[in-house]
């Protein structure tokens, strides 16, 4: 094995991954913010908002994203003369935007099912008793309704962060060069796939271990009650070990 | 020419897309079978009492399912003709041959969705009640009849929820395909956006077809679980 050329291989793509992260982080902050839009909206009584929030999701979660990603990135552009009317064309032009526009999209409509089922499962009680104590609807909402809903809904929502992560690697479609694009043009010039594709699944693997250790550890934070941080710290010793 | 008149009247671009949305259908088809196959070996390796193979399997679907898929299909494209070159290589061909990218593709939904069929079908085997295997080993049942009998028709049942979102899956991982060049429905968008120069039509008829197939077999596999659950409704 040519250890040399693996950790050239692995620097070159060491030095992709803050692209990588960018495109990650960025769109999962604006795609967790419109995950939160659609589930109030889906859960709202008026009628015409929440018909619009199941057709959204309906639409993002039944077509491919890369399929997504062209038509905001190629499809888009067939309209530059109106969009530069609109002053929009130099974000439409740009491949890292579009990126995160079409990631962000995409993981709102499916964690928007998340934290719909994280709203929908927080005690009854709790809210009335928000109620009693004289709460305004604001003021639960922030206080009561929100903390808990995040906190049921954090572990699944820590599994749509990993297909977020993965999912960045799409860019490279469109002239991206982050860790996937580097990797694939590596293997196109020197043809040494064996290498190259395990420094890229290493540097994959260790961003998601990481990614699932920092929401194991959010989970403890946001859980003050002893015995889910009993139950939270023994998993996040047995992963260890697992991994280790 | 306007839209409607390039998709199906003189342009006749329908054609190649409706071709292209068959194979993206027929290649999800055979990565869902291939990965049924390999997902039914890691599920019985992971129920199985080999600490080894559990372990192996183990680390595969943790690797499978933290990696982009992207990656899965370079490495197999190019780790596939690479091989392909050396045994070419060896009969006097020289330069670079490339692999059938409908096997490369298949391989690869195999691959992948091996990981998540197999979760699946450790979760439906262990959700099956241990007093009826008990009760079929009582009866004299022999391995194969008891899986045939009692474990199969149950395992499906309680497999099909999961193994329908594994499908949707797969069907939406099949756009990934194209950048190999297997001219599936994705591939078949962009050459058609290319060579008429309205990206937004072809993309657009694309999506809207991809919705077309998943929504239908989203309503195939709801009536498959119905029909599943017909003999335990009156309990």
């Amino acid at each position: 094995m040519d250890f040399r050329f693996l950790g050239e291989t692995f620097m070159t793509l060491l030095a992709a991954l803050p692209l990588t992260l960018y495109l990650a982080l960025v769109s999962s902050i604006c795609g967790a913010l419109g995950a939160l839009v659609l589930a109030l909206m889906r859960l709202s009584s008026a009628r015409p908002l929440s018909l619009i929030a199941r057709a959204y999701v309906f639409v993002f979660r039944g077509t491919p994203l890369l399929i997504q990603l062209f038509l905001i990135y190629y499809g888009l552009g067939q309209f530059r003369p109106s969009l530069q009317m609109l002053g929009l064309w130099p974000f439409f032009r740009d491949p890292i935007y579009c990126t995160i526009a079409a990631l962000a999209m995409n993981t709102a409509a499916y964690g928007s099912e998340i934290v719909r089922g994280g709203l929908a499962a927080v005690p009854r009680g709790a809210v009335e008793a928000a109620i009693a104590c004289g709460m305004s609807p604001g003021l639960r909402f922030r206080r009561v309704v929100l903390p808990l809903a995040t906190r049921i809904a954090l572990p699944a929502y820590g599994n749509e962060l990993i297909v977020m992560v993965k999912a960045t690697s799409l860019a490279s479609t469109i002239t991206i060069m982050e860790v996937t694009g580097i990797a694939g043009k590596l293997i196109a010039e020197t043809y040494r796939t064996m290498e190259i594709f395990a420094c890229a699944a290493a540097i994959y693997l260790l961003i998601n271990f990481v990614l699932t250790r920092l929401v194991l550890t959010l989970e403890w934070w946001m859980s003050p009650d002893r015995t889910t941080r009993r139950v939270l710290e023994q998993i996040g010793e047995t992963k260890v070990k697992v991994t280790a | 020419m306007d839209s409607y008149d390039l998709l199906f009247g003189g342009g006749r671009w329908w054609i190649p897309l409706s071709e292209g949305a068959l194979t993206t259908v027929t290649i999800a088809a055979s990565g869902f079978v291939l990965g049924a196959i390999f997902g039914s070996a890691l599920a019985l390796m992971r129920l199985g009492g080999n600490a080894v193979a559990r372990r192996l399997a183990d680390i595969y679907t943790t690797t499978l399912r933290g990696i982009p898929d992207l990656l899965v299909i370079y490495l197999l494209y190019f780790g596939g003709s690479g091989a392909l070159g050396l045994i070419g290589g060896f009969f006097g061909a020289t330069g670079f041959i490339g692999i059938p990218t409908f096997a490369t593709g298949a391989l690869a939904l195999g691959v992948v969705s091996a990981a998540y069929q197999a979760e699946v079908f450790r979760g439906a085997f262990k959700a099956i009640a241990r007093g009826e295997l008990e009760a079929g080993r009582a009866c004299g049942m022999s391995g194969p009849a008891m899986f045939r009998r009692i474990v199969a028709p149950q395992a499906l049942r309680f497999a099909l929820p999961g193994l329908g979102n594994v499908w949707q899956l797969i069907l939406k991982e099949t756009a990934l395909i194209s950048v190999v060049g297997l001219v599936e429905l994705m591939r078949a968008a962009q050459v058609g956006a290319g060579s008429t120069r309205q990206p937004f039509l072809f993309y657009l008829s694309a999506f809207v077809l991809y919705l077309v197939i998943t929504s239908i077999s989203g309503r195939l596999f709801a009536r498959a679980e119905a029909i599943c659950a017909r003999p335990y409704r009156r309990a």
